[in-house]
């Protein structure tokens, strides 16, 4: 904690929001791609304390609002079934699917378990062997690795009743997928600092590369966020896109090679279903043939969802899917606040800690 | 109400739980007293003067029964002990009702009611009257207990949740998100260095000495399930004033700082047992301050903000870094995060 209240100094804070002030004169617009950096900018209230010089758009990064409503269907289905239980990381319980969320099952009757770590899941199936425990799989770059470390140890010590639902996606096809859409114009991109931790900064060399936008790779305490984004406002004045490290702590050019590695043994690049988006060719991760064994879609035969109807909040007005591609502001949608709250969420930006609905509600935002 | 079924955050004190009772409880039982939503009733007995006789209770549902810093029954009584002493009552006869899961061990229940008579002799209450049932095995979690109350409020002393007046001083009693974080991380079996302890605690006697330097306390709450950050938001609604305070103020201990950071919460939301959050009139904070610090569950207590007349129902937190930002109540059960 030590370690961490130096990333929090208001000294140093203070310091780097009158330098960004000083160097973004004309505002400059930034896409935060990753969920936690929309949470910790809300929390810290950097939002209001940058405007109007720099306007920060929230992104797609947040991986339990771009679950599609039928994945969770099929994972409430599975919780329901007599003799299986669903395992799952915290806040993807109440994300609502087309008639209810895993919470909702659970009161149902159904079996469902808030686990830290995929490796929890191989305890639960080691403790109920009469049942069959399917660990879903959520998340970027961050936890793929942790699940393919479950599925190989899962592997190693042959056990028969755990399998593994991967609603695993990757990053930088939907952030192509939003600037190939051209619905906004971004001056910058403050890029996911744990997903990089594991691929490397290199990998969103694309950006500056392929559509002149510059990234800065940043952490998650507010002088890390700070720092970031003062060099995208000074690329952006120099005209010059490149992609800047500022989480050098945790972040390498080339990333995880053991996790990347062990991510290339366990799961196979394919097409998903984002929420609010849509299917994104090669955008996601589903189980190798080398672990066709443990994929819980083909042990228990549950049909292909990027082939079947998307999401079903759109037509109540959600506005989540805009909100994801940073085209609409929370507060901009009718049912915000109103109809649409944390404890009653339409679509799933309202739902984890990291939707931008939820920081935005939560903290106020603009309305303070 | 949501889905039309009882879920699990309908029990944790947020605003799910407010919709339980708004929508649900209230249409069918409400009345003058039970309207006001307090800790503990005020009540009129004839022959006893208005509002001079307080009453409480509380049921008592925790896994693990057993935690470091207190078990369910040391709970069970401090909690009803509490909720009366946030009226400004002195807390005086409780009664305890036991539901047992068929197969609990005798030896667990002798130790949950040793315990229950330490903290009752602690507080200065007798148990004066009890029941026992018992239900299948599968049908309950080991131990269900519910305590009731009465206590006695002195003449002169007019604590409630409604009773906030622009101008106050907000006080709290010590760290936040001791119980909360201790439950949890035995639940989950997490360990740390640093052991994780519940803080819980009877304040009846920390309240009597903050009384007796301040009988114009105006509220007293005890920030239990939604923490800290949810029991602002009530008390801003329910005296309808603003309320500010500052993050750098609010005492956290660094075990607690690091389990939240470790598993994505945020310590503002997680409960507190032995812990209380004072309303008073500026005149009265350095001695309320200085009663508080000599009490032994008062010794981190700290001025943590004040009580203001702009945005009713609203609570403010100015950040560490200066920056201000809405204190949202919780609205079902804190979920740990993904990444």
């Amino acid at each position: 904690m030590t370690y961490i209240q130096g990333f929090r100094n208001p000294t140093a804070a203070r310091h780097l929001i009158e330098r960004i002030r000083a160097t973004a004169t004309a505002p400059v617009r930034v896409m935060e791609f990753c969920g936690g950096h929309t949470h910790a900018i809300m929390r810290y209230g950097l939002r209001e304390a940058l405007a109007p010089g720099v306007e920060l758009l929230s992104g797609p990064g947040c991986p339990v609002c771009v679950s599609a409503s039928a994945d969770i269907d099929q994972a409430i289905e599975l919780s329901l079934r007599p003799d299986m239980t669903v395992a799952t990381f915290g806040d993807m319980i109440r994300v609502p699917g087309t008639r209810t969320s895993l919470q909702g099952a659970r009161a149902e009757g159904g079996d469902v378990r808030v686990v830290y770590s995929a490796l929890d899941a191989l305890e639960l199936a080691r403790t109920l062997p009469e049942r069959q425990v399917v660990m879903l799989g959520i998340g970027f770059e961050t936890t793929a690795p942790t699940v393919a470390a479950a599925a190989a140890q899962a592997r190693a010590e042959g056990l028969p009743n755990i399998s593994f639902y991967s609603m695993h996606k990757l990053t930088d096809p939907a952030m192509r997928a939003i600037l190939d859409a051209g619905e906004v114009r971004l001056n910058g991109v403050l890029g996911p600092g744990h997903v990089a931790a594991i691929t490397g900064w290199q990998a969103w060399e694309f950006l500056p590369r392929e559509y002149g936008v510059p990234c800065a790779v940043s952490g998650f305490e507010p002088t890390d966020i700070l720092q970031a984004l003062l060099a995208l406002v000074e690329s952006h004045a120099e005209r010059s896109p490149r992609v800047i490290n500022s989480y050098g702590r945790g972040v390498t050019p080339g990333g995880n090679a053991v996790a990347q590695g062990l991510m290339g043994q366990v799961f196979q690049v394919a097409a998903a279903a984002w929420r609010g988006i849509g299917v994104i060719p090669a955008s996601g991760l589903e189980l190798s043939e080398a672990f066709a064994d443990l994929d819980a879609r083909r042990r228990f035969d549950l049909p292909d969802v990027t082939e079947g109807p998307l999401d079903a909040e759109a037509a109540l007005g959600c506005h989540c899917g805009e909100v994801l591609r940073g085209v609409t502001l929370p507060p901009d949608c009718a049912l915000f606040g109103t109809t649409c709250t944390p404890a009653h969420p339409v679509g799933p930006c309202m739902v984890s800690a990291e939707g931008a609905c939820a920081a935005h509600y939560r903290y106020g935002g603009e309305t303070l | 109400m949501s889905d039309g079924i009882v879920l699990l955050g309908h029990g944790s004190g947020g605003i799910l739980s407010q919709e339980l009772i708004q929508d649900l409880f209230m249409p069918h039982l409400t009345n003058e007293t039970l309207g006001g939503l307090e800790d503990a009733a005020l009540i009129s007995l004839d022959g006893l003067a208005v509002g001079s006789l307080a009453m409480s209770t509380d049921s008592f549902v925790v896994k693990p029964l057993f935690f470091p810093g207190g078990d369910i029954g040391k709970l069970a009584v401090c909690g009803t002990v509490n909720d009366l002493a946030m009226r400004g009552a002195r807390p005086l006869y409780l009664s305890v009702g036991f539901i047992l899961e068929e197969g609990l061990p005798l030896a667990d229940l002798e130790r949950i009611v040793v315990s229950m008579a330490a903290a009752a002799s602690e507080a200065g209450v007798q148990i004066v009257a009890g029941d026992t049932k018992v239900v299948e095995r599968g049908s309950g979690d080991g131990v269900f207990i519910n305590t009731a109350g009465i206590g006695v409020v002195e003449p002169g002393i007019r604590v409630s949740a409604a009773n906030a007046q622009p101008g106050d001083v907000v006080l709290l009693s010590g760290a936040v998100g001791d119980h909360g974080l201790a439950i949890m991380t035995r639940r989950e079996g997490l360990r740390f260095e640093t052991p994780l302890e519940s803080d819980c605690a009877p304040l009846n006697g920390l309240v009597d000495n903050m009384l007796g330097v301040c009988p114009e306390i105006r509220v007293l709450r005890d920030p239990t399930r939604g923490g800290l950050a949810t029991a602002l938001n009530e008390l801003a609604e329910a005296s309808g004033v603003g309320i500010s305070v500052g993050e750098a103020d609010i005492p956290v201990h660094p075990a607690v700082a690091a389990a939240s950071e470790l598993l994505g919460l945020d310590p503002l939301y997680v409960a507190n047992e032995g812990k209380l959050i004072v309303m008073a009139p500026e005149a009265c904070a350095d001695d309320l301050l200085e009663v508080m610090r000599a009490h032994p569950y008062g010794r981190e207590a700290a001025c943590i903000g004040r009580v203001t007349a702009d945005r009713p129902g609203r609570v403010i937190l100015e950040t560490t870094l200066g920056t201000r930002r809405l204190l949202d109540m919780l609205s079902g059960e804190q979920l740990p995060r993904i990444c």
